[in-house]
């Protein structure tokens, strides 16, 4: 295998929804939820996609999954036997043995796990489903699942309900590694989740990821845990790419104004670093009537004529640095009297 | 205390809250004191099951059943300074319906689920207003529909509300997130409180509306004067928000100071335990994060001693035998840990 083609290659990923209207259900409209989204995702990488609620972050993750069916656009996958598919046009019959390879971990820890099911029977369904007819060869590999992300295999015989918010989201965690997945798609996984066991979490999703040689998807809302678990960081806004770098470069200058806005409403946890002053006026518009032009120009304290009129395309910026943004070349590196402040 | 010098608007001392349930008794307040000063922000940061908001609850008297203050005093000092203990009131009497709202106020965390949506949020305010008339007319003239309805316009535009005169007649669902919250604001000071509770107020919401909402609630604090408890758990919220905080575990103050000092120099193992764990927009990144060992007791088991010696780096032997009690640590910081001071808490 090389290195250069990628486990996963979105091209122009769309989904729009329809809006209806009167006993007819007649189409008045169409909410563009993601609107022509295009990332690689090369394998043992991390790639982090965020963004604030409405911005398609979670609708793009469920298309690559197809729990929902895309509208157009390309969802290339390179399988564990080299052919690559179009994720995005297979049928049920053909999607069915790629299911194991492509896993997902839930937001909501509680939500997510079937109460009236013990841990052998919610962790050990995936392997059901795959062929594991013998229940006691599923008890064993699901008492090595449960070793495998921190919890003891003698819990297996109890219920859900028993165990903390840290503890139900590694047994859903241990589910998705069920079928030995290659490619996790994680949704909001530690964002239900209190500071000290999210940092737990955290640390199992690197050490497995590394142990596993796993590839994530990690969709979140959070910056400084996106930053931390991510090789390279999307930012979408109302359901485009708006920027796409190493996490490091975005970091130190984002080339999109939005990006950069996000990062400065982040909640610095020091009170001698003020991040509460200059927010961002204005709220996210509907994908259903989104502006003309830039998305982002009615909020944008850079807006020109131009922003108004043209739509910019998605362009390097440097090498591996992506940005939809017009003036991406004149925007300033990321304020220097905050990292001075945080590292003092 | 070292603060006394002003006199506290409101003063926690010592109180417990317990539970009786089927299976036995959560102790989910144990021995709560702290102070809020008058235009003060206090912060108050754990992580769940700390207690936090049902310290706020008891505040307010709002605890159900089987919950119930068993022990403690909350002292308010009203409007004219005569203090009363709020825990000895009768949570449906009128004196404390007088303060619920009126010089207590209080914003929840889910405005979505806070907001009646068959009613206007007009006319909630409305309702408020004319419910406290007596806090904008001193001399205990009524207050007309059509009054409160301009106040409630003034106060939306006061909390950047667009299009005032129109939003007031909407109803909670057809406001976004971030414009529900400040209805709510709105709601919370429609009464002209003098201590403002702001319970989680922005977990709900996103992180650019999050900003806009902390920046109004800082303008608000200075242009009112009013004191805020700001409830999260959210470190990043209190470093900005507080100039006071408290930090709790399993219902009891593990330590508090002034921010700079819990965010600078933490003396008690939590405190700094839990801003080691936190991933920040600065350092290294994919390395795995210094963790809290172990996990959050169930609420039947307490351990004896400290609450946080069964997870604590620096434990003892006499930290499982005896709970230390709040002690000085600086000039204006306290921590209940025996590092610190021998003092045991026999109450």
């Amino acid at each position: 295998m090389t290195a250069a083609q990628p486990l996963l290659d979105v091209r122009g990923l769309q989904k729009f929804f329809p809006i209806t209207k009167g006993f007819l259900q007649r189409v008045t409209g169409q909410v563009r939820a993601v609107d022509g989204v295009d990332f690689t995702v090369a394998e043992g990488e991390t790639l982090g996609l965020v963004g604030e609620s409405g911005c398609g972050k979670t609708t793009a993750s469920r298309c690559i999954l197809r729990a929902i069916d895309p509208t157009g656009g390309q969802i290339l996958y390179r399988t564990r036997n080299g052919a690559t598919v179009d994720l995005a046009t297979l049928g049920p019959a053909e999607l069915r043995p790629l299911r194991a390879e492509i896993q997902m971990i839930f937001q909501d820890p509680f939500g997510s796990l079937n109460p009236r099911m013990t841990l052998l029977d919610n962790v050990g369904e995936p392997l059901l489903v795959n062929g594991v007819r013998n229940r006691r060869d599923r008890a064993d590999q699901v008492a090595e699942l449960l070793r495998l992300v921190g919890l003891r295999p003698e819990f297996m015989h109890r219920f859900p309900h028993a165990f903390s918010g840290g503890q139900r989201q590694r047994i859903g965690i241990a589910r998705a590694l069920a079928t030995n997945p290659r490619l996790v798609v994680a949704d909001e996984p530690v964002s239900a989740l209190d500071v000290s066991v999210q940092a737990q979490v955290l640390n199992l999703l690197l050490e497995l990821q590394t142990r596993l040689k796993l590839t994530f998807l990690f969709v979140a809302h959070d910056l400084s845990v996106v930053r931390h678990i991510s090789d390279r960081i999307a930012v979408m806004y109302v359901g485009q790419l708006v920027e796409l770098a190493p996490t490091e470069a975005l970091f130190d200058r984002p080339r999109h104004p939005y990006t950069a806005a996000l990062m400065r409403a982040v909640p610095v946890a020091d009170p001698r670093v003020r991040t509460i002053d200059g927010v961002l006026g204005g709220e996210v518009p509907s994908p259903a009537a989104p502006p003309s032009g830039c998305y982002f120009h009615p909020r944008c304290r850079h807006a020109e004529a131009r922003c108004r009129q043209e739509a910019p395309a998605l362009r390097e910026i440097a090498p591996g640095h992506f940005a939809r943004c017009h003036l991406a070349e004149q925007m300033p590196a990321a304020d220097p009297s905050q990292a001075v402040a945080a590292i003092s | 205390m070292s603060q006394s010098a002003a006199a506290p608007l409101l003063s926690v001392r010592n109180l417990r809250v317990s539970f009786a349930l089927d299976d036995g008794v959560v102790r989910a307040v144990d021995g709560t004191s702290f102070d809020v000063m008058p235009g003060q922000v206090l912060g108050i940061v754990g992580e769940s099951g700390c207690g936090k908001s049902v310290t706020m609850k008891a505040i307010l008297q709002l605890i159900d059943r089987p919950g119930r203050i068993t022990h403690g005093e909350i002292l308010f000092r009203r409007e004219g300074s005569e203090v009363i203990d709020l825990a000895r009131l009768p949570p449906r009497g009128p004196a404390l319906r007088e303060i619920r709202g009126g010089e207590i106020a209080l914003i929840p965390q889910e405005p979505m689920a806070s907001f009646s949506p068959v009613h206007t949020v007009g006319d909630q305010i409305v309702e408020a207003i004319l419910l406290h008339a007596h806090r904008w007319h001193a001399d205990g003239r009524r207050i007309s529909r059509r009054e409160a309805r301009e106040i409630t316009i003034g106060l939306f535009r006061d909390v950047g509300i667009s299009m005032p005169e129109q939003r007031i007649d909407a109803y909670s669902w057809q406001l976004s997130g971030g414009l529900r919250q400040r209805a709510m604001i709105a709601m919370a000071l429609s009464c002209r409180p003098r201590l403002l509770i702001a319970d989680e107020p922005t977990t709900a919401i996103d992180v650019t509306t999050q900003a806009q909402v902390l920046a109004l609630l800082h303008d608000l604090k200075d242009r009112y004067n009013t004191a805020i408890i700001f409830i999260t758990h959210d470190l990043g919220v209190i470093a900005q928000m507080a100039s006071y905080v408290v930090v709790m575990y399993l219902g009891r103050v593990m330590e508090q100071g002034p921010v700079d000092d819990i965010f600078h120099a933490p003396r008690h193992p939590y405190t700094q335990a839990l801003l080691r764990s936190m991933p920040g927009l600065h350092g290294r990144t994919r390395v795995p994060l210094p963790v809290i060992t172990g996990a959050l007791p169930h609420p039947f088991n307490r351990p004896l001693g400290c609450p946080f010696h069964p997870r604590c780096p620096d434990v003892m032997a006499q930290c499982s035998a005896a709970t230390p009690s709040l002690e000085p640590v600086g000039v204006e910081q306290l921590a209940s840990c025996f590092l610190h001071s021998d003092k045991v808490d026999a109450s």
